[in-house]
């Protein structure tokens, strides 16, 4: 995930501004200042980084923030609501046109951006959403690429539309747009070349497909990755062709994602998507103040409830009837494994506790305390038990231990400190009644 | 003799001209500091500071540069900005340059993986390489171990062919390591003077497919210890501070033995590069300034740090 080694430094800087009862001018310009250390250091503009400090400064050394019950609280909040005008407070979607009427959407950016890949995700999450898109490749510069966008329209069960690399963009797209009004399409998605913000001729290329072909939404791909040049692209894009919204892609990288801060703050235009992953299904929508959040290191609850209801089939009968055992601390291995079924639906443990606000969510430590590896070999040992075995825990003698442990290819001691820690998770449970009241979805017990 | 001095003015009018937007961004900002100030003082170290950060320099690398530059001023009892900037080009500089053995790999039996993120430019990398090496009458052999992102192994074959060279591939989805297993095989059988690895773009954080690479690396040291032996890794110049970590992450998976850093024609600033020496050690051995086959340029780092700070020849 992105943003983590950001939300590390923030937190060490918010560390220290609690644990101050008084703080004076002094303290928080000290904060500030490693504040924005850690901007910097996570490739947010260096513009955009001053502007923020000092509008942070000018709301934070005030009279009533330094005199207020709880200082450091109240430079928390300010800098959290800074970060969330900045990268704008609104979810924006992809506009398309009424009806049936045609949506032409041209995508572009530098070279290796990662356009093709990002137009293929654009037009799987389209399709899922009932409309019926058509790709067509006007990259008829780089070797290959309408291989590429072919091979993946096809993934994405996309139809596609290509007329080689011998004829121009602009008649590509023209032809394409005819074909889609043939054929049923009501969203034509452009995947043009990359190009750089600062090569004249190609710049012109966009301007003449936007000249000749009526394109509603201009959208721009932006690596996660890029640096401080990454405002000065989007500008230049938006500038000479006019953008209506960014995709940021290779979010799943450890860059610390300061374009994304930047992008929106310089060029005023809304990030739509992130690009979360190498397969075709890896486009989210960008929730601003989800991620301002997840920067500051307060969680992101809402996507971890989300992931939860769109993963979780949820069998209220069966929830029911696992949460009153659970009282009973009647909790068997079966309910164990079913748990870690709908954990690992929601991408993992470690996953799950990243959104967890106040976890401490530093990197370092989740791969320290949380061994998936570990996950597994606790499984095995369930997967080895026979099915009376699983719901009666009770049943577990040495011999039978024993047997469990060659079939998990375990140590026994493995076999024996995790049934210990199953019997007192059961009473831990049992001692907690009031905990596991109300209907709740996604339980995990093992956390 | 004429002949070599065309070439090498040919190259500095080339690597000029890529950089001369990175130039013009990143002397705007020195340029502006060294200009209107009239005194050493700490707004003007402040002021040179934010302008090393602008170019992508990184806090890390900056705060370095700065105590240094801080040191040298007292020692050496300078006054004036303009000799403060001199100071600064020349440390810069001398961090920079790289050493003529580090192309060894050219002149002996060497095989060459080429790694990094995605779309830096890896396989225009090669293409470019393999037509470079072939200019100067290597037998070079191009091995496609991308077998992951549709239509790669496509996109090689176009420079294959364009380079004239030959190459070795595999299906999309087939396994990378055997790939690269048949084609040590091809270029020992056929005796190649170099062989060119194009591996997938990965992004530097995933476990298993870092893991790959590293069997890549350790069959090729298998097959052929004897070879001459040089991971590359392409570095995106537009790339910030993440450049660190992918330098950090390649290096402990595949030592790295030098960078070649793409996209210098733009207007980014490339400064990651200077961070990325300083912590690693790890040498620019050439940079990409351009689409055409030529376009790729040994790292020369007194052109690189003239053509970084001199704004008296040009404009």
């Amino acid at each position: 995930m992105a943003f983590e080694s950001l939300t590390d430094k923030l937190q060490n800087v918010f560390k220290k501004l609690r644990g101050k009862g008084r703080l004076t001018e002094e303290d928080v310009k000290v904060a500030l200042k490693e504040v924005k250390m850690a901007l910097l250091e996570a490739d947010v503009n260096f513009k955009v980084v001053k502007q923020f400090i000092n509008s942070v400064t000018e709301r934070a050394v005030g009279e009533e923030v330094l005199n207020g019950l709880n200082p450091g609280q109240m430079v928390i909040k300010i800098v959290n609501e800074e970060m969330i005008a900045l990268m704008g407070s609104e979810t924006t979607d992809i506009q398309y046109q009424p009806g049936q009427a045609i949506t032409v959407i041209m995508m572009c950016g530098l070279q290796g951006a990662g356009k093709t890949t990002t137009t293929a995700k654009l037009a799987g999450k389209m399709l899922k959403k009932g409309k019926n898109p058509l790709l067509v490749a006007c990259d008829v510069y780089r070797p290959a690429a309408i291989e590429q966008l072919r091979v993946n329209a096809e993934k994405v069960n996309v139809s596609f539309f290509s007329m080689g690399d011998s004829h121009s963009p602009v008649d590509i797209a023209k032809a394409a747009i005819e074909h889609a009004s043939k054929n049923g399409h009501n969203v034509v998605i452009l995947d043009t070349a990359g190009r750089l913000h600062v090569d004249e001729d190609m710049m012109q290329e966009l301007k003449n497909i936007k000249a000749n072909v009526a394109v509603h939404q201009t959208i721009l791909v932006v690596d996660a990755m890029t640096g401080q040049d990454a405002v000065n692209v989007a500008q230049s894009f938006n500038e000479q062709i006019g953008v209506d919204g960014i995709i940021l892609s290779k979010m799943d990288g450890d860059a610390r994602g300061g374009a994304a801060l930047s992008v929106k703050a310089v060029c005023g235009k809304p990030i739509l998507f992130v690009g979360m992953g190498e397969k075709l299904s890896d486009l989210e929508q960008f929730y601003p103040d989800r991620m301002a959040n997840r920067i500051l290191g307060m969680g992101d609850v809402l996507t971890l409830i989300e992931k939860a209801q769109e993963n979780i089939e949820v069998d209220e009968e069966k929830e029911k009837e696992m949460a009153s055992r659970m009282k009973k601390g009647k909790f068997d291995f079966n309910d164990y494994l079913d748990s870690m079924k709908q954990m690992r639906k929601m991408g993992g443990l470690s996953a799950i506790l990243g959104m967890m606000p106040g976890m401490g969510v530093s990197k370092a430590d989740l791969e320290g305390a949380v061994d998936e590896k570990q996950l597994v070999r606790m499984e095995a040992i369930v997967y080895s038990m026979t099915p009376k075995e699983r719901a009666n825990p009770k049943l577990l003698n040495p011999q039978r231990k024993f047997r469990i442990a060659k079939g998990a290819g375990v140590d026994i001691a493995e076999v024996n400190r995790f049934v210990k820690q199953f019997e007192q998770m059961q009473k831990m449970m049992k001692q907690m009644p009031g905990m596991m009241k109300g209907k709740r979805r996604g339980r995990f017990p093992f956390m | 003799m004429p002949e070599e001095i065309k070439e090498k003015k040919g190259f500095f009018a080339r690597l000029k001209e890529g950089l001369s937007k990175t130039r013009k961004n990143f002397i705007y900002n020195v340029d502006l500091v060294f200009g209107s100030a009239e005194k050493i003082d700490d707004e003007f170290y402040e002021e040179l500071e934010e302008a090393l950060i602008m170019g992508d320099i990184g806090v890390n690398a900056t705060t370095q540069i700065m105590e240094r530059l801080k040191d040298d001023v007292i020692e050496k009892r300078i006054h004036k900005p303009e000799e403060c900037k001199e100071l600064l080009i020349q440390s810069i500089y001398e961090q920079m340059k790289v050493d003529e053995c580090e192309y060894r790999f050219e002149e002996e039996q060497s095989i060459v993986m080429v790694i990094g993120v995605n779309g830096v430019g890896k396989t225009t990398t090669i293409g470019k390489l393999a037509s470079k090496l072939k200019a100067q009458g290597k037998r070079v052999i191009i091995s496609a171990a991308d077998t992951f992102r549709a239509a790669a192994t496509e996109q090689l074959e176009e420079w294959a062919h364009r380079a004239g060279v030959e190459m070795v591939s595999a299906h999309e989805g087939a396994d990378p390591a055997a790939v690269v297993y048949d084609s040590v095989k091809s270029a020992k059988a056929k005796n190649a003077d170099i062989l060119l690895i194009d591996t997938a773009g990965r992004l530097h954080n995933k476990k298993n497919l870092m893991e790959e690479l590293s069997k890549m690396n350790r069959i090729i040291e298998r097959e052929f210890p004897n070879a001459h032996r040089e991971n590359l890794i392409v570095l995106d110049a537009t790339t910030g501070q993440n450049a660190m970590n992918q330098a950090r992450e390649f290096s402990s998976v595949a030592p790295l033995t030098g960078i070649v850093l793409t996209k210098m024609d733009g207007s980014a600033k490339g400064g990651i590069a200077i961070a990325i020496q300083s912590e690693l050690h790890i040498p620019v051995k050439f940079i990409g300034v351009g689409e055409s086959i030529d376009d790729l340029q040994k790292f020369d780092a007194a052109a690189f740090v003239e053509a970084l700070f001199d704004v008296k020849k040009e404009d």
